[in-house]
């Protein structure tokens, strides 16, 4: 589907669940008679109700099963099916884990596990159902390909490109519905190559998920206060497109929805560090620590990731390097 | 199956089953001091050999066809008798089982899927084979094949919760194309089923998640030949009662017998008591 202002749009206010799977999936699953969905009884919010309709016949519920989800997809997968496996992000990979390791790590069978519902986006389900180490988690498989969409119509292409791609992998999806818009025009999409949506000559701002709007508000008002920012849409946490870091920047900024702890900027971190590039790192993301609950915006709060906050903390580090 | 080909097939399991045990006794003595897992593997070799020996569609002709029962070793860490039992198929050559336990092998103490060898999955890690095989059978029965799914599982397995999920589903979508087998040598690593996590009445637990459950003595070719063969319209589950360690009398219902090193001394006792001698 080609992004046009009218599109993203209209995927924006389904989400990116919603318009992975009632966008996305119905065209692809057209296409492709081998893929199939499965879920453990998550179907329904994740906006899977118009494709189990067309396709009942291809879609498989396995009851509250998070484990068992895995397995019976490995099983199809074995016999040359294509499987999108839907369920909670924070379940499917937290309670998965070792089923995801052996079946799409060890054996590689080529699953699309998808977690919806990733990051904050749950709410006042509260810290059992906040999936803020899934990246983290899942990065440490070898093999496994980790992907957090930046906005609605990314979550379409990165569920296209994860067809035709082959291999193992993980999208997380940053539910909010109404998600925020980064991209109206269409553009080139590819896993593992993420995407320099702002130029900018003294901060580079790379953010995933949810975070790369809010950078994108972050890098305006930067901007205003005389800092040249660059944003980078690192839409693939892993492999990681090296690449796009930009050795010359005087800061390196990550941002993500997602724990401090071996998301995306312990990956950046790694990435500096390993090639010798002597930038200073500033990384942005959720404390390690378990949240005090409320709606998304007190969440973002808490963890100094509103746009607000996020410009905050670059301005002090900033101070920091003069 | 007519009353003489049962009998010649019988025969045929039982030697299968004894040239199984005498070659896994000399692949176990071969790792030495890092042992193997010796219980489960000899609790099994009968009902290795009956599963590989004719009744069902697998071995060298059909190893990757698409039509080929598909055999899944849950119960990882029965290499011992699941790689003689290929390796009487020639799917495995007595190379090969040389290679067992050593540096860069294949063959290792528990199975790594590889169609060429007969090996359907990747098993270690309990009750992932079972979830792995309810998928398949959901394959199978989707792409209209007239064909078996066979899951072999242990008993101290059965405390794994992924274990129900599987039976739970497997029933839900009606996979009567699935068959476990399960191996009740009634030892875990710990001590003895009942001891540890009792598991009696897994035959009324199988009934109530859906399946059909039919119990024989697992050491004995016929009656597990007879019981195998039936096909009923929902999944079902084979209880075999075994023996763990199952012929080496000094490991016999003995918990060391998991995993365990032989001396020269043991081996030599080991191989009397197999030959019968």
């Amino acid at each position: 589907m080609e992004l046009t202002k009218m599109n993203a749009t209209i995927m924006s206010k389904f989400g990116q669940s919603g318009a992975a799977f009632s966008f996305a999936l119905i065209e692809l699953a057209a296409k492709n008679p081998d893929i199939v969905v499965l879920s453990s009884d998550m179907s329904t919010p994740a906006g899977l109700d118009k494709y189990k309709k067309i396709y009942p016949d291809r879609f498989f519920n396995v009851g509250i099963a998070e484990q068992n989800l895995v397995g019976i997809a490995a099983g199809l997968a074995s016999e040359g099916w294509i499987p999108i496996i839907v369920a909670q992000a924070c379940f499917i990979t937290m309670r998965s884990f070792e089923q995801i390791r052996q079946y799409c790590g060890y054996m590689k069978y080529p699953i699309i596990v998808v977690g919806y519902g990733a990051g904050f986006c749950l709410q006042f389900m509260g810290n059992t159902h906040f999936s803020t180490e899934d990246m983290g988690v899942l990065r440490t498989i070898p093999g496994m390909t980790v992907i957090s969409p930046a906005d609605a119509g990314e979550a379409a292409k990165a569920l296209t490109a994860a067809i035709d791609y082959k291999k193992p992998v993980y999208i997380r999806f940053t539910d909010k519905m109404g998600c925020p818009m980064v991209y109206i025009f269409e553009y080139d999409y590819q896993i593992g190559k993420a995407n320099l949506i702002k130029e900018g000559s003294n901060a580079q701002i790379i953010a995933t998920g949810s975070m790369v709007s809010c950078a994108m508000k972050a890098a305006s008002s930067l901007e205003e206060q005389g800092v040249s920012t660059a944003v980078v849409d690192m839409h693939t946490v892993k492999p990681l497109d090296g690449e796009a870091i930009n050795k010359d920047a005087k800061l390196i900024v990550t941002v993500e929805e997602h724990n401090i702890v071996n998301g995306l900027g312990s990956a950046v971190a790694d990435y500096l560090v390993e090639n010798g590039i002597n930038v200073p790192l500033l990384k942005l993301g959720v404390k390690d620590c378990f949240s005090q609950v409320g709606d998304y915006n007190f969440l973002l709060e808490q963890h100094g990731l509103t746009p607000e906050h996020i410009t905050e903390s670059i301005l002090n580090k900033i101070e920091t390097i003069k | 199956m007519e009353e003489c080909n049962m009998n010649e097939l019988t025969t045929k399991q039982k030697q299968w089953a004894q040239e199984m045990k005498l070659k896994a006794l000399e692949m176990a003595f071969s790792t030495g001091p890092n042992g193997s897992h010796i219980g489960g593997g000899f609790s099994a070799m009968e009902i290795y050999a009956v599963l590989y020996s004719g009744i069902l569609n697998v071995g060298t002709t059909v190893k990757e066809n698409v039509n080929r029962d598909r055999i899944i070793a849950s119960k990882g860490h029965g290499v011992l008798a699941q790689y003689t039992a290929l390796w009487k198929t020639g799917l495995i050559t007595d190379d090969e089982l040389k290679t067992f336990d050593n540096n860069g092998t294949h063959f290792y103490g528990h199975p790594s899927r590889e169609l060429s060898h007969g090996i359907e999955f990747s098993a270690g890690s309990l009750s992932l084979g079972l979830s792995f095989g309810v998928g398949v059978a959901l394959s199978c029965k989707k792409r209209k094949l007239n064909n078996r799914v066979i899951v072999v599982l242990g008993d101290g397995e059965c405390d794994e919760g992924l274990v129900w999920e599987s039976l739970m589903s497997a029933s839900n979508f009606g996979l009567n194309n699935l068959t476990i087998i399960l191996d009740k040598n009634g030892y875990q690593l710990d001590g003895s089923t009942l001891e540890i996590m009792n598991s009696e009445s897994l035959a009324k637990k199988f009934e109530a998640f859906g399946f059909q459950v039919d119990e024989v003595d697992g050491h004995n070719c016929e009656k597990m030949t007879v019981v195998i063969q039936k096909r009923y319209d929902k999944p079902n589950a084979i209880i075999l009662n075994t023996v763990k360690a199952h012929g080496i009398s000094f490991l016999e219902n003995n918990k060391m017998s998991h995993m365990c090193a032989l001396t020269q001394k043991q081996y030599d006792q080991a191989l009397t008591e197999l030959k019968g001698e």
